[in-house]
């Protein structure tokens, strides 16, 4: 294990996402005070920490939807502080963000969640290539025979899936999960981080999971940062936080 | 010195609202245009709306000709109820109770739809799809609120007339032709433009205040449900306020 002051890159590879300093606060509440954590090509990482700890407040500052109060953070190299509207919109284009509520439009059919970002970030693209994408996207989640059907008759883990198949048919770099397990059962729970898995290595994209359910943890995780009173507190494999002392780490495994 | 809870809440969300229609106007006039949003959103708010305001708009001529007639008759001036009823409908009835149908109809529908949006965060993700979505839901909804409220209320218009004219045959006989050569002889150009303004702002009023609370909405479902209720209320106070300021100033302009 590691605690933050002893963090050291060792390889020379730069980081997809680099958060440094992050502090977040609303009114007087102060949410994250100083969160430092980066994210390599290719891996995934877990943040755990306790319910309304600030892990959601940390990666939407990640994706822009909160404006971060102080601290830098970089994506794909760039600094999202200094990005306009137009800059922002290609960070999101290869950067995608699974919702905890999933956030399918329920207003669309499946084919029309996924033709949406498509239509937005992907202006050139011919309704062909559309099409094949969504069929592709959908095969890979298992779910294409639910192309016309509307969000509010799939199961939760089935929407799940699409929610991840919305995110996946822009071909990310990176995915940001806000709880992709919470409210699903056991197994679906299990098939969803075994898809999250398999979506990493077909699609090699790198991620940053926020989650409490230790299962998921444990399956999806190259490291973990524990989250503690606003700061990166630990971070480490699996394997090496739950051999940690330290009662604040120990809690999570118990 | 510190402000009673309720003027500091008054005024704060005075500014929030200025805030919001600040926005609107700075996001109106720039691209990206959400055109094929914004045709569909004057089909879902306009064309389905028009039974409803069509039916109220039939009841209210009918029953307005049936109240006035008996006092009319007291003072032997029934033949002037053709000009009473069109008058009373075109300039006041007509365009404040369509807007207050329609505020009830889609005021408090943008407000629970947008609110039901934010509380499972479609408007996130919507943003993080490269839309704006003030834009895509907003901008498109006042727009086209503002727009189809004046039609609606031209064609309530001419509903109510109708179904005054069936209310004068009733107990009399009037031919179609002598009926509606009568109300458009008795009515001026200083009738009808005034209070088609004035619609104007009433489906302003409704689009952005259903819009506000519906894009504010927070504490889940409950919240939504109070989104809802808040804008139907608000949005009515407001085309009575706006309807008090259009007749002060039509008043002035010596338009009444």
């Amino acid at each position: 294990m590691q605690s933050e002051s002893n963090i050291s890159i060792i390889d020379t590879q730069e980081p997809v996402i680099k958060i440094t300093g992050l502090k977040k606060g609303f009114g007087n509440r102060v949410v994250l005070d100083g969160f430092n954590l980066e994210l390599k090509r290719g891996e995934s990482v877990v943040v755990l920490g306790r319910s309304g700890s600030g892990k959601s407040v940390l990666i939407k500052c990640v994706i822009g939807l909160y404006k971060a109060d102080e601290g830098e953070i970089f994506v794909l190299g760039k600094k999202i502080s200094e990005l306009d509207y137009e800059g922002m919109d290609k960070i999101r284009a290869n950067v995608g963000f699974l919702f905890q509520s999933n956030a399918l439009y329920d207003s669309m059919t499946v084919r029309e969640n996924l033709e949406f970002p498509m239509r937005r970030h992907l202006k050139n693209i011919s309704p062909e290539d559309v099409e094949k994408r969504i069929i592709e996207t959908l095969t890979h989640v298992g779910l294409a025979h639910t192309i016309e059907m509307m969000p509010s008759e799939l199961s939760g883990g089935m929407q799940k899936r699409i929610a991840l198949a919305r995110t996946l048919v822009l071909n990310p770099e990176i995915i940001l999960y806000d709880e992709p397990t919470t409210g699903l059962d056991p197994v679906t729970g299990k098939e969803i981080s075994t898809l999250m898995t398999e979506t990493q290595r077909l699609y090699n994209t790198s991620s940053i999971i926020i989650s409490h359910d230790m299962k998921c943890v444990q399956r999806t995780a190259d490291r973990i940062a524990v989250l503690v009173d606003g700061v990166c507190y630990a971070i480490g494999t699996y394997n090496e936080l739950e051999r940690s002392n330290d009662e604040k780490v120990k809690q999570f495994f118990e | 010195m510190k402000l009673p809870f309720y003027i500091n809440n008054f005024l704060s969300e005075t500014g929030s609202i200025s805030r919001f229609i600040t926005r609107f106007f700075g996001q109106l006039f720039h691209p990206r245009y959400e055109i094929r949003q914004f045709i569909r959103q004057c089909y879902l708010i306009g064309c389905l709306s028009f039974p409803l305001i069509a039916i109220t708009g039939f009841i209210m001529g009918l029953v307005l000709t049936m109240q006035l007639r008996p006092s009319l008759i007291a003072y032997g001036v029934e033949s002037q109820l053709p000009i009473m009823v069109s008058l009373a409908i075109v300039r006041e009835i007509g365009p404040v109770i369509t807007a207050l149908i329609f505020a009830g109809k889609i005021s408090s529908g943008i407000g629970a739809e947008l609110g039901s949006m934010k509380v499972t965060e479609q408007i996130d993700a919507m943003e993080v799809s490269g839309t704006n979505p003030f834009k895509y839901l907003v901008v498109t909804r006042v727009l086209a609120t503002t727009l189809m409220l004046p039609l609606l209320t031209v064609l309530s218009d001419v509903i109510s007339l109708y179904g005054s004219y069936l209310g004068v045959n009733i107990k009399g006989h009037t031919s179609l032709q002598l009926y509606f050569f009568q109300v458009f002889h008795t009515l001026q150009f200083s009738d009808v433009l005034p209070a088609l303004i004035k619609t104007v702002f009433f489906g302003f009023a409704i689009g952005i205040i259903g819009c506000y609370k519906g894009y504010n909405s927070s504490k889940g479902t409950e919240g939504v449900g109070r989104s809802a209720n808040a804008a139907v209320v608000i949005s009515s106070l407001f085309i009575f306020i706006i309807d008090l300021v259009t007749v002060q100033i039509t008043d002035i302009l010596g338009l009444n």
